[in-house]
């Protein structure tokens, strides 16, 4: 155990090392010139000559990667290409945070959601109130955000005028319930898949029929004997949806206007702001591979049962 | 009279009579077969050319003419849907040939079998790609390709003094089908490894092994049949994503290039790539609705297929 964990842990820095060199590998092969990109239209041959030595891309393509390696593990990801004068670092934090931010309130929402109704469609499993549940948790499950955004906007912001359309404005700022409510209803639908397959399984194991047997109240079967064991799997959900703080809400912040990660990651994509694009894409690696782990651990410690190799 | 005793059926009978049994699964089948029959006949269906503009009937809402009115530009919807259907098509099945059946597949079953150096290096390949953010790299892959391999094509073009090849929009369809590989094989690639583990020292095989059967023989002939069923599911949940992906791509000018459609452009052309495209949702919801119920169709019967085909086949319920 302790050995598999230390494996892993000493895996994640090489696994990082190579995702820093494919990005690196991508910024180089890609299309367009940096010094472009910097200088715009004050573009010319003298002084390109010059920033290009003093920005050492004169040097191999193994060098420059070393030579980023070793400034980004102390957190320096360099200066972007656009932003004239900007850290990388300074321009994503504040940008890391919204997202952040979003996502936690997403994630609420879906497990405030979805858990109540996976619960439900478990304990009527045999009735027509669980295929119910699953059939209208997989219609949402597929709605696609370009119709949820527009929509909720129509209904709540413009005919019931109970919210602003669009913006940020932070946690307890009213603009923050369309976005959270349009990333939360996918994540609650897999939320109530989850928890209804998981509960039905424990429902169905001897220590449940047991219980029931020696005349336990079916509360205290429900609550105490079955809920707590189906809870496990919504763990593994909890580290993707902490992954997920980079992928996942890029369109949503998009379509409302959010400043977030997911706007700077199609801008910087755009604008060929390679600087950017990496620390997010390092980032982001980052965040997946420790969620993973965070996750199989969990698993361990939840359930005993579940060895890892 | 039938006979439904299932010791007495063989496997495919078997599993279509389970199918049959989930009503929702099968009308799924049916709405996905006709979303792909739409577009595999586009060119018979659709009733205008996807990129006809006529200018003196833009935004029009639906009437004889145009059975979902027109756009911005006066070209007729319901052609467009049809042509960006067959672009969904063209992209899922490029998906599932490339990514789950060469990928998936075969370095699962090679993986599975030999173990080993091959296994390891497979292995931390797909952990390496997997733990890419998959929207990013997908964005970032496409965007990267795009301008290198239209460099490539005009050259072959130059070169073989050929023209047509760049115009006929098999650059988007590259482009598309290389950013998505990572996303597709190694699910299905692991998955097919740990089935063949996990037969592959059966009873059957060991005989098969002893009596001198080759590799290749022991592989298609005793290995494969027993991952078809683990493949089909990947697969299944694997094209949604696919389809959703190329919307996705195209959405943010990545994907299929203008004029030609893609669903995902086609939303992009209602909300201008950013703002929620609130005003036409009132104004002319067909132009948003249309592209979005096809895509919303298309992910759910996935899903629905993907679950149904699970519960038959997943071993241990059997």
């Amino acid at each position: 155990m302790l050995k598999y964990i230390f494996k892993r842990i000493i895996w994640m820095p090489v696994l990082l090392l190579m995702v820093s060199l494919i990005v690196f590998f991508l910024g180089v092969y890609g299309p367009g010139d940096p010094i472009e990109v910097q200088l715009g239209n004050n573009y010319d041959q003298e002084s390109a000559d010059r920033i290009r030595e003093k920005m050492g891309l004169n040097d191999p393509v193994v060098i420059q990667w070393l030579n980023y390696v070793r400034k980004a593990a102390v957190g320096d990801f360099g200066e972007s290409y656009v932003f004239k004068n900007r850290e990388v670092s300074e321009l994503l934090i504040p940008k890391l945070i919204v997202s952040a931010k979003l996502n936690i309130i997403s994630f609420v929402i879906a497990i405030a959601i979805g858990t109540p109704l996976g619960f439900y469609a478990a304990v009527h499993n045999g009735t027509v109130r669980d295929p119910i549940v699953v059939i209208f948790s997989l219609v949402f499950y597929a709605m696609p955000v370009f119709f949820t955004a527009p929509f909720l906007i129509l209904i709540f912001a413009l005919q019931l005028d109970l919210v602003p359309a669009a913006g940020w404005g932070g946690v307890f700022d009213k603009r923050i319930i369309l976005p959270a409510i349009t990333i939360g209803i996918p994540g609650a639908a897999v939320f109530v898949r989850l928890i209804r397959s998981s509960m039905i399984e424990v429902l169905d194991t001897d220590y449940v029929k047991l219980a029931r047997a020696k005349g336990v109240s079916e509360n205290k079967v429900l609550w105490k004997h079955a809920f707590r064991n189906a809870m496990l799997p919504v763990v593994t959900i909890m580290g993707f949806s902490l992954a997920g703080l980079f992928g996942g809400s890029l369109i949503v912040e998009i379509l409302f206007g959010i400043p977030g990660v997911g706007r700077i990651s199609l801008d910087s994509v755009y604008s060929r702001d390679y600087p950017v694009i990496m620390a997010i894409v390092l980032l982001g690696s980052s965040a997946l591979v420790v969620a993973n782990l965070i996750i199989d651990f969990l698993y361990t410690l939840v359930d005993p049962r579940i060895e890892l190799q | 009279m039938m006979d439904l005793n299932p010791k007495n059926l063989s496997a495919t009978r078997l599993f279509m009579i389970n199918f049959s049994r989930k009503k929702l699964g099968v009308i799924c089948v049916i709405l996905v077969s006709i979303i792909y029959l739409v577009g595999i006949f586009a060119p018979l269906l659709a009733p205008y050319d996807y990129s006809e503009t006529n200018l003196l009937k833009t935004q029009s809402p639906p009437d004889m003419e145009n059975l979902l009115g027109t756009d911005r530009l006066g070209r007729d919807i319901l052609s467009r849907v049809i042509w960006g259907i067959q672009t969904t098509v063209i992209v899922t099945i490029t998906g599932l040939l490339t990514g789950s059946l060469i990928l998936g597949l075969f370095l699962g079953l090679l993986a599975g079998y030999y173990r080993g150096l091959f296994d390891f290096v497979v292995m931390r390949t797909g952990e390496l790609v997997s733990s890419f953010p998959d929207i990013l790299l997908i964005i970032l892959l496409a965007a990267t390709l795009r301008p290198r391999i239209t460099k490539m094509f005009y050259s072959i073009e130059d070169n073989l003094n050929i023209s047509g090849l760049v115009s006929s929009g098999i650059i988007d369809y590259l482009v598309i089908g290389i950013a998505l590989l990572p996303l597709s094989w190694f699910g299905t690639m692991r998955l097919i490894r740990a089935q063949v583990f996990s037969i592959r020292n059966v009873d059957y095989v060991q005989s098969a092994r002893t009596s001198g059967a080759s590799t290749l023989r022991i592989v298609t002939r005793h290995i494969l049949p027993n991952v078809i069923a683990p493949l089909v599911v990947t697969a299944t949940f694997g094209l949604g994503a696919v389809a959703l992906s190329e919307v996705i791509l195209s959405f943010f000018g990545l994907g299929v290039q203008p004029p030609r459609p893609s669903l995902g452009a086609m939303l992009s052309d209602v909300s201008g790539r950013g703002g929620a495209s609130v005003s036409v949702l009132t104004n002319h919801p067909e132009q948003l609705l249309s592209p979005i119920i096809v895509i919303w169709i298309m992910i759910f019967c996935w899903n629905i297929i993907g679950d149904a085909l699970t519960d038959i086949l997943n071993p241990r319920k059997n």
